[in-house]
């Protein structure tokens, strides 16, 4: 909403304050005004001209001489590049040493060998905005429709010696979309009286009701609907001073008739139109629901298709109009129009706002009625407009509005005790402050004893509730003067539930283990996925997506990763790890029609060198068993009690040799491996590992407890075996048969080497490992332990057919 | 005897100030000290002396042993820290070398913000509420007092997926959920940190995927006062003693009295900046008592409970902490961005 301070003062009296004051006030006490537009800022020696004669420039098609009188002794020349211009007009000089907004100096200049000393100007050279320029103008220079002094001020003349309060209105003060309204909130705050605008209306003798008739059939849609007959108005352009202020809010002049339909809207807030009675097609305004595919056009051109659920105004068979949020183009007031049918109706919010979203067409009425206007401002608007239509474009208002009137336009009542609005603001205000609020607001109340009764005025028709006036009271007592406490309740333990503190701790291990925290989109493609799931279906889809990059929820948080691999790799940054927390989403249905599964994953992806490349560090390039290693840290760090195995697996989109299945006690809870290479391909990747792992079963999983174990008293003993076993055992089957052959004694086994090559016989490997032994009871002798030993050396033999290398 | 003894003295003393090695001094200490030294040899020539000069004679030689011991022990030990030094100068490194690097990852900057006004709250007897990303338009927005058609929805611009479910446009809906888990009881103190989503072309300060905390108190008897209160604690803790918070009246559908918090500006104290747009004031959160119906549909009665929420932007937070001027940044985890938070 864009308020006029100029405007604004015709309801009350601002002289002692500045528009700046006023705004801050108003920012403070809850309707905040983004920006303060101060019209003339930069604007200095622009005057009024008198174009006395016009010719085409000797030199130039499109250029014209002006000679231009601007009240001073001598005309000036002014080289024109309008279209528009022409002798005997009143235009906007910029004189030479003007200075136009952005900082344009005006200076004497020879325009292909023609002195033009100043320049005459467009609206839009002045600062206005285009879409608030008439359209006679919007193409060139601006001309004053009646005559004016040579010399004098143009700025004042065109409303510029004004500011204009942008306000940033939350959606419960619809009262404030008006300059009245506006002029009440001013007033509360400042304690001061509002002055409504006076309506002198005049009617004729002859009646309204003899020229049109009302029916409303959706009465819960359109409780009131007035008509008011005006004949014989000359359409014509308003005067300037109507045509500035409107401007000023932002709406293009377009007529007489027409803008002032619109100044009233402004003025009180209640959307009006005006019907050309000639053009209407028949004496009988019909409102109604629109039938299902029935057509119109609306004012923009734009033919529009209905559904029952909008309200609109018919001539008893075709819409004329879409109620609240646009008339039509058979009914608009044209320049010949004569007589005039003046609606002036209050109309259902919801049902407007319906029409105007599914149809995508925001107005400046529907904007109002979505809100809720007043009720007991809708007559008074139409008189209002009623009576400057009179004045202004010179028409016969008939004899009494036609209406059909079912309007509620009662004043709500609530009560509430003064220990209610201290209990709950934690304040100590007494009754005299609270009722001298409620004066200020301009809201009737009384009271008994600590007990307020509020009457509240229908202009405000967010106030339902008695929070609603708690709220008030607040504001203008001042969310300053509110005290500080806290809160006089029980001590309650805070905290982190264990599966919130145990996500943290993995969060911590992995950034100390060298991976970035990455946040990436939930919104993807099915196609990205694709590249890891056999189906696509079953998928969460967002209706209406922006695009079609982001139009589905994930399921898998690699895609996610790879992107910022990529995105990384093309900015020459080739050693990159990174992981990420975040949810995903499946559906067990075709499309989602409830609330899809949720779980949390847990993923990374690692591409180029490990180690940092140092002077001294030897390099270490990512592979299979860095990411393994990584996510036996996970399951380390959370000491989960369940067994972890990596089997071999062939998982789509990962190397079909270098992938394991991470199994807790049997259960598949992620994957670790590499990217296929057709897959990292499609990225733009190199060698590219990847792990991604379901947290939501992970840690349900309970932590084992810590118990502290007696340190051994006896020394342990270490062997170190160099086994040669076929090329296709794995290592865990070896070190699994080494643990069963040697326990009780046997404490613990590593595997410290993998050797393949020369000196093995092919198809064979060696692993080396490091066992140690120890009793608890006793120190073991070299006999003990070789007993054992031997014994697993032949069980590995016979098991697994492993011998010793030479 | 005793001349000769002085003769050995002044020679063995000599020989060892002249010794420049740990082995030339082994050496000498054999040789003049040594069974076979002359020393010794000197000493077995006191059986034919008298009686009287025996004594006279022993404590003389015993003077030069003691001597010549003492002086090899001092110039061993000289040649032992000499012969250290030298080692340890061999060993010297160039100490402006770089230092083998610990490789480390680092925090997301939301992440860091989260975790910190997580453990603010926390330390106020809060604990921390999740709830589901995708929700249903009850949660989202009829819990909270938005019925359908409501204008107040134009507020947030939603990704329905169907017309009931639709992507979170708020964490609030997570205040619903816990409030109908506490069947009416009091109290609530929860803090409810989440990914929401609002239909907005991603731009510098746009972006259609972003985090919100929002917080909840509910009990008997509290009041607009107390969420001024925690405010102060909460501003102090997280921006610093010595910020200064206002409240401005504002408007959520599910708050009533309603308003935003705003924080005295940190980069002009309070002067005006461009930061804080020459107000001196930044707005960091939307705020209100709990709304009557909200109370009433999530099972508490409004006659007995009152409460305060709250919700702020971790971006924005983000972006006010570290002077991050575009909010894509966040997303693109680009990790020259990254990197630089490992230190935070």
């Amino acid at each position: 909403m864009l308020v006029s301070y100029k405007w604004l003062k015709d309801y009350i009296e601002l002289d002692d304050l500045t528009p700046h004051e006023v705004a801050e006030k108003l920012t403070r006490s809850g309707v905040e005004v983004d920006i303060v537009h101060v019209m003339n800022k930069g604007l200095k020696n622009i005057v009024v001209g008198k174009v006395l004669a016009c010719e085409k420039h000797p030199e130039a098609d499109k250029l014209n001489l002006c000679q231009v009188d601007i009240g001073e002794e001598e005309t000036v020349q002014i080289v024109c590049g309008a279209a528009n211009v022409g002798a005997d007009q009143y235009v906007v000089v910029a004189k030479v040493g003007a200075r136009l907004p952005g900082g344009m100096k005006i200076k004497r200049a020879k325009l292909r060998g023609q002195v033009s000393e100043g320049m005459i100007c467009s609206l839009q050279e002045l600062g206005f905005e285009g879409k608030v320029v008439a359209k006679e103008f919007a193409e060139g220079i601006f001309n004053f429709p009646t005559e004016v002094t040579p010399g004098s001020d143009a700025l004042a003349l065109l409303g510029l010696d004004d500011a204009v309060l942008e306000l940033d209105l939350t959606a419960n003060r619809a009262d404030c979309l008006s300059l009245v309204g506006t002029a009440y909130e001013v007033a509360a705050i400042l304690g001061r009286d509002v002055k409504l605008p006076e309506v002198n209306l005049s009617e004729a003798s002859e009646k309204g009701s003899d020229y049109v008739s009302v029916n409303v059939e959706a009465n819960e849609d359109n409780p009131y609907y007035g008509a008011t007959m005006i004949k014989d108005v000359t359409i014509a352009p308003s005067p300037l001073w109507l045509q500035t202020r409107l401007m000023a809010s932002g709406i293009r002049p377009i007529n007489n008739v027409v803008d002032i339909t619109n100044y009233v809207l402004l003025e009180y807030g209640q959307p009006l139109h005006a019907f050309d009675y000639d053009r209407f097609g028949s004496k009988e305004v019909l409102v109604r629901l629109a039938n299902n595919g029935e057509k119109m056009v609306t004012l923009d051109d734009v033919e529009r298709t209905l559904s029952d659920e909008y309200l609109v105004i018919t001539n008893g068979s075709e819409p004329v109009a879409l109620a609240g949020v646009m008339g039509g183009a058979d009914s608009e007031v044209q320049d010949d129009t004569k007589n005039i049918l003046l609606e002036a109706a209050y109309f259902k919010g919801s049902t407007v706002r319906k029409a105007s979203r599914d149809l995508g067409l925001r107005s400046d009425a529907s904007a109002r009625f979505e809100k809720g206007v007043d009720p007991n401002r809708v007559k008074k608007a139409g008189e209002r407009a009623a009576a400057m239509i009179a004045e202004l474009a010179g028409g016969q208002v008939l004899s009494g509005v036609v209406a059909y009137d079912e309007l509620d336009r009662s004043e709500k009542k609530i009560n509430i005790s003064l220990d209610k609005i201290n209990g709950l603001l934690g304040t100590d205000i007494d009754t005299d402050t609270v009722m001298s609020i409620f004066s200020k607001l301009k809201f009737e109340a009384t009271v008994a004893g600590n007990n307020f009764t509020i009457s509240v005025p229908t202009r405000r028709q967010d106030i339902v509730i008695a929070a609603d006036i708690i709220e008030e009271v607040a504001r203008l007592y001042g969310y300053d003067n509110i005290p500080t406490t806290l809160p006089n309740t029980a001590t309650t333990p805070g905290g982190l539930t264990v599966v919130q503190a145990k996500k943290r701790k993995l969060k911590r291990f992995l950034e100390n283990s060298g991976l970035h925290e990455a946040i990436t989109y939930s919104l993807t493609t099915a196609e990205k996925e694709a590249f890891f799931t056999e189906s696509v279906s079953h998928r969460v889809k967002v209706a209406l997506p922006m695009s079609e990059d982001r139009s589905t929820l994930r399921t898998t948080l690699i895609p996610h990763l790879l992107e910022v691999l990529s995105h990384n790799k093309n900015r020459s940054m080739p050693n990159v790890r990174v992981y990420e927390m975040g949810s995903v989403f499946h559906t067990d249905e075709e499309s989602a029609s409830k609330q899809p599964d949720e779980k949390t994953l847990l993923s990374g992806a690692l591409m180029g060198v490990w180690h940092e490349h140092s002077w001294q560090a030897e390099k270490k390039v990512v592979d299979f068993f860095v990411a393994k290693g990584i996510v036996e840290g996970i399951f380390a760090e959370l000491n989960v009690q369940g067994e972890l195995r990596f089997v071999q697996g062939e998982p789509k989109g990962f190397h079909p040799g270098r992938t394991a299945i991470v199994e807790l006690d049997g259960f598949q809870v992620g994957i670790v491996g590499q990217l296929h290479p057709v897959v990292a391909k499609e990225w733009s990747l190199p060698e590219t590992y990847v792990f991604e792992i379901d947290l939501r079963y992970v840690l349900s999983e309970p932590s084992k407890e810590v118990r502290y174990d007696t340190i051994p008293r006896y020394p342990a003993m270490e062997r170190d075996i160099a086994l040669v076993v076929d090329e296709k055992v794995k290592s865990e089957d070896v070190e699994r048969q080494i643990v069963a052959l040697g326990s009780p004694l046997l404490k613990n086994v590593e595997l410290f080497d993998l050797y393949q090559g020369e000196h093995l016989e092919e198809g064979k490997k060696s692993l080396a490992f490091s066992l140690r032994y120890q009793d608890p009871e006793k120190t073991l002798t070299e006999d003990e332990v070789t007993t054992v030993h031997e014994k697993v050396l032949e069980g590995l033999k016979e098991k697994l057919g492993a011998t010793l290398r030479s | 005897m005793l001349d000769r003894l002085q003769e050995l003295k002044d020679e063995a003393l000599n020989k060892v100030k002249e010794a420049t090695n740990l082995k030339d001094l082994k050496e000498l200490r054999i040789a003049y000290l040594g069974k076979k030294g002359p020393i010794q040899e000197v000493m077995k020539g006191m059986g034919k002396l008298s009686k009287e000069e025996r004594p006279k004679v022993g404590q003389v030689a015993n003077d030069v042993r003691e001597a010549v011991t003492a002086l090899i022990e001092e110039k061993e030990q000289k040649l032992e820290e000499e012969a250290l030094s030298a080692k340890l100068k061999e060993e010297s490194v160039d100490v402006t070398l770089p230092g083998r690097p610990i490789s480390k990852g680092s925090r997301h900057p939301l992440t860091t913000v989260v975790e910190t006004i997580e453990d603010v709250f926390i330390g106020m007897g809060f604990t921390v509420a999740e709830g589901p990303e995708v929700e249903t338009d009850y949660y989202n927005f009829e819990s909270l007092n938005l019925p359908k058609h409501h204008p107040a929805r134009d507020m947030q611009d939603t990704f329905f997926i169907t017309n009931d479910l639709l992507l979170r446009t708020q964490t609030s809906p997570v205040q619903t959920r816990t409030m109908e888990k506490h069947e009416g009881k009091g109290p609530v103190k929860i803090i409810c940190p989440g990914k929401v989503y609002r239909r907005d072309e991603d731009d510098a300060t746009h972006s259609h995927q972003f985090m919100q905390i929002e917080g909840l108190v509910i009990d008997e008897n509290i009041r607009m006062s107390d969420l001024k209160g925690i405010f102060e604690q909460f501003v102090k803790r997280y921006f610093g003693e010595g910020r200064e918070i206002r409240l401005r009246p504002s408007y959520f559908p599910f708050t009533e009295p309603s308003a935003e918090l705003d924080v005295s500006c940190a980069i002009c104290g309070g002067e005006g900046c461009r930061t804080c747009k020459q107000t001196g004031w930044i707005e960091v959160l939307g705020s209100g008592m709990v709304h009557p119906n909200v109370l009433r549909m999530s099972g508490f009665d409004p006659e007995k409970y009152t409460g305060f929420a709250f919700g702020m932007g971790v971006e924005r937070f983000a972006m006010l902490k570290y002077g991050v001027d575009d909010i894509r940044h966040f997303y693109t985890n680009d990790t020259r961005f990254l990197s630089q938070f490992k230190r935070v």
